[in-house]
């Protein structure tokens, strides 16, 4: 029978893919922003799934609150990007310096 | 059955996110993006969340999955320079990758040997019994968290308005501006001035 512990695996093994993602592709803030929503894909998976074995609702509604935030936060990394490339003409963002931050 | 579907979605889901990281096209790796959350909207539909099942595959393979898509075929990017740094990174990557997954094995085992206590639910978000998913997750959404709710609107309202306000570009028109009022409240004095300059000595303005 699948318990809860199934569940939990899963979604830690797409967790540490997530910041795998980020840690490989240091260069390309696309597939950044991807190993991101992996990240929060594999949260919401692990709340839902509480949610559902602990009979507890909660878990199900904060995941969609999750998931608005990660359409936010993808919507405005985008934006953000599309800005970028319109002012340096590339998206290797391992040396952005511009703000001297 | 259920074991059997549970297997297969977890495999798939796993395997589409490691794909998505590691593809070296990222319009492969958004499509396999696309995959995953499929999979993991089965994962959700198995333990009976159906609702938030279709919202993810509304959400993320209707929209962001497209908005990404969008991106990726607007920019003119050379892909093959950007995975120049690719093993570079590689080692500091899987060693922090390995090192979180021990932390998390860790815990699992802990739970599994019965140190770790889950916590209980308080029973005011309890499902109704008899009632849909759908329904159960409406009454708590306009209930409980009804402000939860709004802020989740308002989040997606200053989502929406930064997005187009960083990206939208003034137009300019080829023959320049033309600002009526601006013209019309210009007068004789303020445009003209009249001076007598000093022979051989140039107008100081």
């Amino acid at each position: 029978m699948i318990g809860i512990e199934h569940y939990v695996v899963v979604s830690s093994i797409l967790f540490v893919m997530g910041v795998l993602g980020i840690f490989l592709n240091r260069k390309n803030i696309i597939v950044i922003l991807m190993a991101i929503e992996l990240i929060l894909l594999a949260v919401n998976i692990n709340l839902v799934a509480f949610s559902a074995f602990l009979g507890d609702l909660t878990g199900q509604v904060f995941a969609m609150f999750v998931l608005t935030v990660a359409a936010a936060e993808a919507a405005i990394g985008l934006a953000i990007l599309v800005v970028y490339f319109r002012n340096r003409g590339t998206i290797a963002v391992d040396d952005v310096n511009r703000m001297k931050g | 059955m259920t074991v059997f579907a549970f297997y297969m979605f977890a495999a798939f889901v796993i395997a589409s996110g490691a794909m998505t990281i590691l593809s070296r096209n990222p319009v492969h790796s958004v499509l396999w993006l696309i995959l995953a959350f499929f999979n993991a909207a089965g994962l959700m539909v198995l333990v009976g969340a159906e609702f938030l099942a279709m919202l993810l595959i509304v959400v993320y393979v209707g929209a962001v999955a497209v908005l990404f898509l969008f991106v990726v075929m607007m920019l003119n990017i050379d892909f093959a320079e950007m995975r120049a740094g690719f093993m570079k990174n590689a080692p500091l990557g899987l060693a922090v990758a390995v090192i979180l997954l021990a932390e998390l094995v860790l815990g699992i085992g802990a739970y599994r040997a019965g140190r770790l206590e889950l916590g209980t639910p308080t029973g005011d978000a309890a499902p109704i019994a008899g009632a849909s998913n759908i329904e159960n997750i409406g009454a708590l959404l306009y209930g409980k968290y009804v402000f939860l709710f709004e802020a989740a609107g308002i989040i997606l309202l200053v989502a929406m308005i930064g997005a187009i306000v960083l990206t939208h570009r003034e137009r300019r028109a080829t023959r320049g501006h033309q600002n009526i009022a601006k013209q019309n409240a210009r007068r004789p004095d303020e445009a003209t001035v009249n001076v007598k300059p000093e022979y051989g000595q140039g107008v100081e303005l």
